[in-house]
């Protein structure tokens, strides 16, 4: 086992690099001269040979990415052209809001789709099953900021229950963290819930007709214990499974409701980079989030083999 | 003597298509309604010159921000054009988008998969390449082509195609890596067919309706993906009429008229669950197995 967890972590190393090779390659190889893309239409000669010395764009390619690639390894992801802070600092000033709604999201979204998605395999065929399927394609079809202006309309403007914009630290005031990140936390729900019910349910239905299934509610075992200890059990692997790939899910959600809803987040500050056209830090907020997603799913195949004794890789 | 059964005559060619036709578009009252939104939405981006009563682009500050009336079906938005008009044109731009991305993955995807299923030593490199993009969330490698390369139509549609073709790769390696080893593949093999025979003539078949399903999601994640970037201020320039563009501008103007958001959200929802379902359907028809086999959205 061990020997499979440091394989699979060794495995890793070559996705990242290619990872950063192909966002370092992404700048040079786009049309155009790359400082003349980050300083913008209006930038003079002294600003763009400012840029070039700054990114080490005279240098050839390999020295350039062995350098860069060096730098990152040591965490300095370069420096936004706009304000001059490091990338890394910036992108930390703002975890704190992403962090807190996409656990808010993840927690809300397991309670809510996995006793659905049991359900729906339990009363495989009828309405409810069918019911909580047709939610589960709205979450996939309707976009997210569809969804949050519906919910806008509805609980900040109509009902006048929760306010439409801002975060407040859970550390400053609970209250008002909770009331702030309320709406966005429901809008996001509704694209992942959409993801986890439908899995659950699909692998709920594939234990319920194994045999150990059959012989627990022949010995007479009560329809909950059976459903929850036998079948839900056995199905978690594809369940979490895909809680890790929707990480990715997550991502291009959280770019659009903290936008929507204002949160100072890593998504507000792509958005804003991407306006201002400030590449090194897009980069390093693609870099990070490609490193987590490889992180997370690194972690959950590693989870596997130490829970489920079946999983033996040779 | 016994007599033979009755046999059912002999379908022609064109019954048989027109049978899988009606199990793939109008397998049930739900199917059936997608197919009809997801018609008059084609509909509406081919005729949308004749449809729209107003001009999409022409700016009319003194009817800025009407509500709805006679003249303005829907409103107008805070330059003083035509909603309605504004949202049929908007088809237009999904549609091209949805179907162009699809096409372009699929075609990449393909080329791309069947050498690497074929070739085991190409295979290696080009797997790993795969994996590194599949690593990199699509919506922000999306932005990043598109602020690097500026947004137009072709940067657009480029930025969707790219994190799409690797999932394309998969499932056509996939497919391949279980056909070579059918035994009519090895006869193939060893009468000495050439290996672009093999490839095109053997191999390419199998992977064909399982592309159909997986273009027609594509179809609607582009879809979707374009009105996220245009919604994002990342999208083709802020004049064209897009559902992204018209709901971005809506956002300042969200309290005096959500119409202006909710409307194009409305038809763009509408555009993409039709998709999806028909794409839903259309995997059933063509082998209720694949759903099994991981070909899902």
């Amino acid at each position: 086992m061990l020997s499979y967890i440091v394989r699979r972590i060794l495995a890793a190393i070559p996705v990242m690099v290619f990872v950063a090779l192909f966002v370092f390659l992404l700048l040079r190889l786009s049309p155009g001269d790359p400082a003349a893309i980050i300083a913008g239409d209006t930038a003079t000669p002294e600003q763009l040979e400012q840029i070039r010395e700054r990114l080490g764009l005279n240098d050839p390619l390999l020295v350039q990415f062995a350098d860069w690639g060096w730098r990152l390894l040591q965490g300095d992801f370069g420096e936004s052209i706009l304000s001059g802070t490091s990338v890394t600092s910036m992108i930390a000033d703002r975890m704190e809001p992403t962090i807190s709604l996409a656990l808010t999201t993840i927690i809300l979204s397991i309670l809510i789709a996995v006793p659905l998605g049991v359900i729906a395999a339990w009363k495989h065929g009828t309405i409810v099953d069918r019911v909580v399927m047709a939610i589960s394609v709205l979450g996939f079809s309707v976009p997210v900021f569809v969804i949050a202006y519906v919910l806008i309309q509805i609980f900040a403007i109509n009902l006048k229950w929760l306010p439409v914009q801002g975060f407040t630290s859970i550390f400053d005031d609970p209250a008002a963290f909770a009331q702030r990140i309320a709406l966005p936390t429901l809008t996001l729900t509704s694209l992942y819930i959409a993801l986890i019910a439908r899995i659950t349910r699909t692998s709920m239905l594939e234990t319920l007709g194994e045999d150990f299934v059959r012989t627990a509610r022949a010995k007479g075992l009560a329809e909950r214990r059976v459903l929850m200890k036998h079948a839900l059990r056995n199905s978690a692997v594809p369940i979490v499974t895909v809680i890790g790939i929707g990480f990715a899910l997550i991502i291009s959600g959280v770019v659009v409701t903290e936008s929507v809803f204002n949160l100072p987040g890593i998504g507000r500050l792509t958005v804003d980079a991407v306006l201002a056209r400030d590449y090194p830090v897009i980069q390093g907020v693609i870099l990070l989030a490609s490193l987590l997603y490889v992180a997370i799913n690194l972690m959950i195949d590693i989870a596997y083999v130490i829970l489920d004794p079946r999983i033996r890789y040779a | 003597m016994t007599t033979a059964p009755d046999l059912p005559a002999a379908q022609t060619r064109g019954a048989l298509m027109w049978k899988q036709a009606r199990a793939m578009f109008f397998a049930g009252p739900v199917t059936s309604l997608a197919t009809v939104v997801m018609i008059l939405i084609v509909l509406m981006a081919v005729f949308a010159p004749l449809l729209a009563p107003h001009d999409p682009i022409r700016l009319n500050p003194a009817m800025r921000l009407k509500p709805p009336s006679d003249e303005f079906l829907l409103g107008t938005d805070a330059f003083g054009r035509d909603l309605f008009s504004r949202i049929i044109y908007g088809a237009r731009i999904s549609l091209a988008v949805g179907v162009g991305a699809a096409i372009l993955s699929v075609l990449i995807g393909l080329a791309i998969g069947l050498v690497s299923g074929f070739f085991r030593g190409l295979d290696a490199v080009l797997m790993r390449i795969v994996d590194g993009l599949m690593a990199i969330p699509s919506i922000l490698l999306a932005i990043a082509i598109v602020a690097l390369s500026g947004a137009t139509l072709g940067t657009v549609l480029l930025a969707i195609v790219i994190p799409e073709v690797p999932r394309v790769v998969r499932l056509v390696r996939s497919v391949v890596l279980s056909a070579r080893e059918e035994p009519y593949v090895e006869a193939a093999i060893s009468v000495g067919t050439p290996t672009w025979k093999i490839l095109t003539r053997h191999l390419l078949p199998n992977t064909i309706p399982p592309l159909i399903v997986q273009g027609t999601y594509i179809c609607a994640a582009a879809i979707l993906t374009e009105a996220i970037l245009s919604f994002l201020g990342a999208g083709i320039n802020p004049e064209t009429p897009t559902w992204g563009n018209i709901m971005a501008e809506g956002r300042v103007y969200f309290i005096i008229n959500p119409g202006i958001i909710l409307w194009p959200g409305l038809v763009l929802s509408l555009a993409i669950l039709s998709v999806n379902l028909v794409g839903d359907s259309v995997r059933d028809a063509l082998d209720p197995r694949m759903a099994k086999r991981g070909i899902d959205r």
